[in-house]
């Protein structure tokens, strides 16, 4: 299975929702734009997370393109598609892979957003790419954090630095860079503990972890990825806000989207805050990582749609 | 009132709740605001927030923290998806029923996360609660069934199941689930929710709902800054009370849920409402509408000032204050180095050594001799005076400029303020600057020095000539 399909089945359970919402709306075929056409659309987008900012904008636009028109179902879902592949572009390329020596990656996220499984799905899809990856444990502070790593790092076949439970993360994270040095591996990803944005406290030990990554080799982290649950609302907003603004993330990975959450406070947050999204997760497998691909993603919603 | 309900409607959404939900709770709103009750009130706006805070509770609502545990053995099953929470529940709900003098004993049956069980242990030892492992069972059904007959042969009155977490669209987990619950018939069973969830919380809690007849929720990660819309959803649709929420990483974090505080969460006033109601019962009223009266006018003097410093005083310790406010509890600690309420008394006493003339202009009168009597005065250092007229400037700006709004602009404008104050925590309130008009050329300036002398010479002989007379 290619990884577009993998990233399609992914997404089944969100495209059905909306497109029957969708098909909903056009029943008939040329229906006329008046305010009650408005508001199902509202409802539609709304039930994406793509939150109240993005889904009013996207009604206005709709409003002043085809007020009181009748309109053509494919006409409108072309225009949505086109508004939010434009606000989802972003490079091909997900991982600046450092020039020379290895790639620092920094994950962080907050509690329970699948950070540590999509580090054991990043690992293990550099390894098969040939790739040789250290994992760094560097969340000391959870009941079993490292042990969970361990059992992966286990399975892939990876190496791992870990250090005790309650020690200091950022010792830990220096090591991680150190080992990837010492034996050449071309990826090192850094784990580090779940942290709400708001635990100032915790958010500056990330900030210091950071910087501590970039002690051996100057340009690490290369990559600082916030794992995002593909359940969270709104506040996915003022999470990839806060940890932008204390490890200056460079791409989301979209967790947990083998569900019925759409994920779409990522529209959100791209809008607000620039972040892209580069990978998704659509199962408990190491397998399951896709790369996120801005056009299939929108297409996906949409696909039966624009069939009809 | 339009424009009202649909902030209020949009405050819902923004917050997370579900949309259909919303849509309901709006509907019942909108009928009651724009009966007879608002039209005849005094304040339209407030009286919509009024209902609004009374209907989220009323839905939030009724509340049932018990945990009906039995005479002889409780099981307790913690269900949810990845991630939600569900082992750092478990584990404080059984130091909050081993305070109860009970005797708990967690289960870990989450055998598809990897080192889950070990987690589960590591907490176990750390509260000092036996924790029922199998590292070689494969099957959490009869692994439950087996903790259960263990139970019963030692002194462990109650039993918590820490389930893996599932995706509600995972036909064959969520069986599994429901095999579980027919094995075991657990006394209780909890849906763990993320405080954080969106749109799908709807989706995910009808369906657990569904399979396992829930009798409860608890909602988690709520010391964060997500709104918590989901409560309100998980709650319109199970109809199953919210029990507990959880307010930190550590153990000791689990509170009792209450709906009024999650009323004013959800509407983006964080504990704001239970604020101003604390605010409202301690503030003198005449003196309030006095005060009122004099702002309406965009008048604001030192009194005022010290006024409203004595009456937050009032109010309790301000760390306390600030910890109610969500998102404001790290500024408690720093408030609490600062010493606030030293501050304050220092504020009042200089203040109190001024003559009313200073009070009512400070900015104005206060020159560098009696800066330095007001400073002997209260005690203080000459510049602590000169400190305090800037920040009262900068007040009694804001003040000037609110008296001209209504209710939500303040509201918004207060808003802003505590914004900017908390992002940086050392500034002052600035004061914004006036017009200083337009800059003139030295030729324009030449010019209108000539016109002011000719008008001078002109009444002057304008004099002369009437004297004449």
């Amino acid at each position: 299975m290619g990884l577009f399909d993998k990233f399609k089945q992914g997404l089944t359970k969100t495209k059905q929702l909306l497109n029957t919402d969708i098909r909903d709306l056009f029943k008939a075929e040329g229906r006329l734009v008046d305010e009650a056409f408005l508001d199902e659309l509202f409802e539609a987008l709304i039930k994406t997370d793509m939150g109240v900012q993005a889904a009013q904008e996207t009604v206005e636009e709709i409003r002043t393109a085809f007020r009181a028109r009748v309109v053509q179902m494919q006409e409108v879902v072309e225009r949505i598609k086109e508004k939010l592949k434009t606000l989802m572009q972003q490079p091909a390329a997900p991982i600046d892979f450092a020039a020379s020596g290895p790639t620092v990656i920094m994950v962080a996220g907050v509690n329970g957003c699948g950070k540590t499984t999509s580090i054991a799905k990043l690992g293990r899809m550099f390894l098969a790419d040939g790739k040789r990856v250290v994992l760094g444990a560097a969340d000391t502070f959870r009941a079993a954090a490292v042990e969970q790593l361990t059992i992966w790092a286990g399975r892939l076949g990876a190496e791992i630095v870990t250090g005790p439970r309650g020690s200091d993360p950022a010792s830990v994270a220096h090591r991680t860079v150190a080992k990837a040095l010492e034996i050449g591996a071309d990826v090192c990803i850094v784990d580090t503990a779940g942290r709400l944005q708001t635990q100032q406290g915790l958010m500056q030990q990330l900030t210091k972890i950071h910087r501590v990554l970039g002690k051996q080799i100057p340009e690490a982290p290369h990559e600082v990825l916030l794992v995002l649950d593909a359940t969270t609302g709104q506040n996915g907003i003022s999470q990839a806000k806060h940890f932008t603004d204390a490890v200056r993330c460079t791409g989301i990975v979209l967790a947990k989207l083998d569900g019925t959450a759409k994920g779409g406070v990522v529209v959100a947050i791209r809008q607000q805050v620039g972040l892209p999204v580069k990978y998704i997760g659509v199962g408990e497998k190491a397998e399951d990582l896709a790369l996120f691909e801005p056009v299939p993603f929108v297409d996906a919603l949409f696909d039966d749609v624009a069939l009809a | 009132m339009r424009e009202g309900l649909e902030l209020v409607q949009r405050a819902l959404l923004e917050a997370d709740v579900s949309f259909s939900v919303s849509k309901e709770f709006m509907a019942r709103v909108t009928d009651q605001a724009t009966g007879e009750r608002v039209m005849k009130s005094l304040d339209p706006s407030q009286q919509l927030v009024a209902i609004v805070h009374q209907e989220l509770i009323a839905l939030m609502g009724p509340v049932d923290h018990s945990l009906h545990l039995k005479g002889g053995l409780t099981t307790v099953m913690l269900c949810g998806l990845q991630g939600s929470g569900k082992t750092t529940t478990c584990g404080k709900l059984g130091r909050t029923i081993q305070q109860r003098g009970r005797k708990p004993m967690l289960v870990a049956a989450d055998l598809q996360r990897p080192a889950a069980i070990n987690q589960l242990q590591v907490l176990g030892e750390q509260l000092d609660l036996p924790v029922y492992a199998d590292l070689s069972a494969k099957d959490p059904v009869k692994l439950c069934h087996a903790a259960v007959r263990q139970a019963r042969g030692t002194g462990v009155d109650v039993l918590i199941l820490d389930t893996a977490g599932r995706l509600h669209v995972d036909a064959e987990l969520m069986a599994q689930l429901a095999q579980i619950d027919n094995r075991v018939q657990p006394e209780q069973v909890y849906l763990v929710v993320d405080a954080m969830t969106g749109q799908d919380a709807v989706n995910s809690a009808k369906v657990f709902n569904e399979a396992l007849e829930l009798d409860g929720v608890i909602m988690t990660k709520l010391d964060g800054d997500a709104r918590g819309g989901a409560a309100l959803s998980v709650k319109a649709v199970t109809g199953v009370p919210i029990k507990f929420v959880g307010t930190g990483e550590h153990l000791d974090a689990l509170e009792e849920f209450h709906p009024d505080r999650m009323a004013g969460r959800i509407l983006g006033m964080g504990d704001v409402l239970t604020l101003v109601e604390k605010a409202q019962q301690e503030f003198d009223q005449e003196e309030m509408q006095k005060q009122e009266a004099r702002l309406r006018k965009g008048e604001f003097t030192l009194d005022d000032f010290k006024k409203m410093l004595g009456q937050t005083t009032k109010l309790g310790p301000i760390n306390k204050l600030m910890g109610m406010i969500p998102g404001m509890s790290g500024m408690a600690d720093m408030v609490g180095d600062l010493d606030a309420e030293k501050d304050m008394r220092r504020l009042v006493g200089v203040i109190d050594a001024m003559t009313p003339e200073e009070r009512r202009n400070p900015s104005k009168v206060i020159d560098q001799s009696r800066r330095r009597r007001i400073a002997a005065g209260a005690g203080v250092e000459p510049h602590e005076v000169n400190e305090l007229v800037k920040q009262f400037d900068g007040i009694a700006d804001i003040m000037k400029r609110m008296s001209g709004m209504g209710i939500r602009d303040r509201m918004r404008m207060m808003k802003e303020i505590s914004e900017g104050g908390m992002l940086h925590p050392g500034a002052q309130i600035a004061r914004q600057k006036g017009s200083t008009g337009k800059r003139l050329t030295p030729r324009e300036r030449a010019n209108l020095k000539k016109q002011r002398e000719k008008e001078i010479r002109r009444k002057k002989r304008e004099t002369k000539r009437n004297r004449k007379k």
